[in-house]
């Protein structure tokens, strides 16, 4: 039975080559792995050698012939039926469709007539959250978080906290404070200064079926890990076909602090929110902050928890109740208005809910929204909002290129357009490493004042920018 | 603390000395049956690579696709010493490790022809496909990033207090990573139950290892951190199966990491597109000559007085497996359509 050798393709991208060079010639017997032939594509020139066994019977191809396309049949082997009748029958089984040409190219040729992407589905059903009028605890965001951890690890064995000083020292921020003294070292691991290290690590144990909560000193030292963030953590369901998802929760202050400059005072939402595959969290209130903690620990995905060191000693009212959690996915509206929508997370609610109170003494309701989640982003709270609204400002301590705001601004294009009365405006970090002088960091950040500029541009007042 | 040879000062810009201070570990020859079945997993692996590489050819397979022929006696090996439940992952050099691990030839190959019935519906490719049945953790793209990986695996058999030994295959370019000390450090810290295992093929794509790594041999790579390491002629699939025991029982004893430096040779480029011009004709020649794995086997089967028929047959039956997974990874529709948009996140029940 005659084998066919086709002209392989040596590179993903090789579509033709030239066949500089027989190695065989007509009558030759060749054994699997002996060299047939040099082809030249435009990377390299490369030996081709034999798969099947058997005697030459035919050479299609001159020597020196160029553009011969992948797949095309450039020699003939007499098949040793006794020992072959396998690949035989395999070059057979393949024999229709290389006939004319080779799968890969049928493929190119066949684009263009291919129907269009299938449209990304619609985000898919989030937890309703509870409606809460109980009794309240005052509780700082610092401890609103180590509570959310420990109630966690009470109720799942699976759960551990790991980073740098996280047990022995309490915490660099003290979030962890006295998770050490409950759980033991075991579940409450000091790890050495090994961003990418212990970034890796947990991946691994969340495939072996634990529930890591991974804690960076801040974010921007997962810098060091996000291969492991982004490659390992957030592809790997996609790339099993769903057969291993990766629950890990990574968390730690993000955003500026105070003074620290340029590699230590970044937000990072943007980046990791760019991501399939990721869910990213920045609450503002304790509530939120260990509704939704508790959450992300729950949540059998990976998820980036960034939190905000200046927000950590801020105390707010906290549901009295055993089991407070707040779905991940779900923006809040934190103040109602009529005239300008203003979306804000993390720190900047802070600020968008100062500058509505500013903007009240001039008559000018303003409607602010925290984000909460900035993926899944809640885009119909903003667009519900918007449609009431007609004007809307969109707020983040991050750089304007690629941000939060650009994305919430082009979701509110496509979602409702025509509900405009004006072009969004933004109000963002400067596009600026962070400086270190007090006063220079000042005018990098986005402070109250500006806030009330865009609104009064967005809404054609006096003073706007 | 395990055997290890005598160190050999490596020199740079010479060729690799290959296996020449490789050690032999051989304890007494097993039964007739063990040597048959390690000889039908590594031309398990050689026959369905060969096949992985011709469909290449053709055409059915794209991307990057790394071939394992040649190396066939270290994951044979050492999965034939390793208990049910032990953990594996790997680089992107993966296709060997998934059948060692019994994965079916059927869904690997026809992961690699990018089609429905594939270990990841198609989605992964050749360097992503895992097994949590099989316990083989993948198939990782980035290079040494299934190091701190197969660490975390370890830690999770040791939280779980299972008893199970992380196998992080690695190899001889990837222990330039800094990510490999981070996690060589951690794993000694912690007594993890982890054993790296080196790949040494001697080429990081068309790079030496000795225009490389410097320093030690790479089984001593783990001495700051007080890892045990061993050389292991990776060749020889018994002295593979040897020095997994001793690491296995190392590991599974509480003792912490340990760590194999394989000796091994692969015959292919790096991937399929490399020309592999950094070396000559007769180097690879030679290689295949004188230290085949499954030639080397092959005649030990036939001294301890196996019939040359049956090996044969033998042959015969892994050719029939790769023609089915072959037939199947052909036949296998495209993924559908819908598909693009699934498995990005795990929906909340």
């Amino acid at each position: 039975m005659a084998i066919e050798i086709k002209m392989p393709a040596l590179s993903p991208t090789m579509t033709e080559g030239r066949l500089s060079r027989w190695l065989v010639k007509q009558g030759d017997e060749i054994k699997s792995g002996d060299l047939l032939a040099e082809i030249e594509t435009d990377k390299a020139t490369m030996e081709v050698e034999a798969v099947d066994e058997g005697v030459v019977t035919e050479i299609l191809v001159a020597e020196g012939t160029d553009n011969i396309a992948v797949g095309s049949v450039i020699a003939r082997l007499s098949g040793d039926d006794d020992t072959e009748n396998n690949t035989a029958d395999a070059a057979a089984d393949n024999s229709d469709a290389s006939s004319e040409a080779p799968a890969a190219l049928q493929v190119a040729e066949a684009a263009p007539q291919a129907p269009a992407v299938p449209a990304a589905p619609v985000v898919a059903q989030i937890a309703e959250e509870l409606d809460w009028d109980g009794p309240t605890k005052t509780m700082t965001v610092r401890e609103a978080l180590r509570d959310a951890m420990a109630e966690e690890m009470r109720d799942d064995e699976r759960v551990f906290v790991m980073g740098e000083e996280v047990a022995e020292y309490q915490g660099a921020y003290k979030v962890t404070q006295g998770l050490l003294d409950e759980f033991s070292d075991k579940r409450v691991i000091d790890t050495p200064i090994t961003e990418h290290g212990f970034a890796g690590l947990g991946v691994g144990a969340a495939f072996g079926e634990l529930r890591p909560i991974i804690e960076f000193m801040t974010f921007n030292f997962s810098m060091q890990a996000i291969d492991h963030i982004i490659n390992s953590a957030a592809k790997t369901l996609y790339m099993s076909g769903g057969q291993m998802g990766c629950p890990i929760v990574f968390r730690g202050p993000n955003g500026a602090a105070s003074r620290v400059a340029a590699q230590h005072s970044q937000c990072y939402a943007s980046w990791y929110a760019h991501c399939p595959g990721l869910k990213v969290v920045s609450p503002w209130s304790a509530a939120d902050a260990k509704g939704l903690l508790k959450s992300a620990i729950r949540d059998p995905n990976p998820v980036i928890f960034l939190e905000n060191e200046v927000m950590y000693g801020q105390s707010f009212e906290v549901p009295d109740h055993d089991d407070w959690t707040v779905p991940i996915g779900k923006a809040k509206v934190v103040r109602e208005g009529t005239d300008v929508t203003i979306t804000a997370f993390s720190i900047m609610v802070g600020r968008a809910l100062e500058a509505a109170e500013a903007l009240a003494q001039q008559g000018i309701s303003a409607e602010v929204i925290d984000l909460r989640t900035i993926r899944p982003l809640d885009v119909e709270t903003i667009t519900a909002s918007v449609r009431k609204t007609n004007h809307l400002v969109c707020t983040e301590e991050g750089f304007p290129f690629a941000g939060v705001s650009s994305e919430i601004a082009m979701q509110i294009m496509e979602h409702c357009f025509d509900y405009l009365d004006a072009p969004v405006e933004r109000v963002t970090g400067k596009d600026v490493p962070m400086p270190y002088a007090e006063n220079l960091e000042k005018l990098a950040l986005p402070q109250v004042d500006e806030i009330l500029q865009a609104v009064h541009k967005a809404c054609y007042r006096e003073g706007g920018r | 603390m395990a055997p290890k040879t005598a160190k050999t000062a490596q020199k740079r810009g010479r060729p690799p000395k290959a296996l020449k201070n490789a050690k032999t570990l051989k304890n007494d020859v097993p039964e007739t049956d063990v040597l048959t079945s390690l000889y039908h997993d590594m031309l398990l692996i050689r026959r369905f690579e060969e096949k992985a590489g011709q469909l290449y050819g053709m055409g059915e397979i794209g991307g990057f696709c790394h071939l394992y022929i040649g190396q066939e006696a270290v994951v044979v090996g050492l999965q034939s010493v390793a208990e049910e439940g032990d953990s594996v992952v790997t680089s992107y050099r993966d296709h060997g490790h998934m059948l060692a691990c019994g994965m079916e030839a059927a869904g690997v190959m026809a992961e690699l022809t990018g089609r429905e019935g594939g270990y990841s519906k198609g989605k992964g490719g050749s360097m992503h496909m895992f097994s949590r049945e099989k316990n083989f953790y993948g198939g990782h793209g980035i290079v040494a990033a299934q190091v701190p990986i197969g660490a975390g695996l370890a830690f999770a058999h040791k939280y779980k207090g299972d008893g199970k030994v992380n196998m992080a295959y690695l190899g001889d370019g990837a222990v330039n990573q800094g990510q490999v000390y981070e996690t060589f450090n951690m794993a000694a810290l912690w007594d993890l139950p982890v054993i790296f295992v080196i790949e040494n093929n001697q080429y990081g794509m068309g790079t030496s290892v000795n225009r490389a790594a410097a320093g030690l041999d790479l089984c001593d790579r783990g001495k700051g951190y007080g890892i045990p390491g061993m050389q292991v002629d990776g060749m020889d699939v018994l002295a593979v199966r040897a020095a997994g025991e001793i690491a296995l029982e190392h590991c599974r004893s509480g003792k912490g990491p340990y760590i194999l430096e394989m000796k091994t040779y692969r015959y292919r480029g790096h991937s399929m597109s490399d020309p592999a011009k950094y070396r000559t004709r007769e180097e690879v020649d030679s290689m295949r000559k004188q230290h085949d794995p499954i030639d080397q086997l092959k005649e030990m089967l036939l001294r301890e007085g196996v019939d040359e028929a049956a090996l044969k047959e033998l042959d015969k039956q892994v050719k029939q497996v790769v023609t089915g997974a072959t037939d199947f990874a052909l036949s296998s529709p495209l993924p559908h359509e819908d598909e693009l948009y699934t498995d990005i996140l795990v929906e909340n029940a």
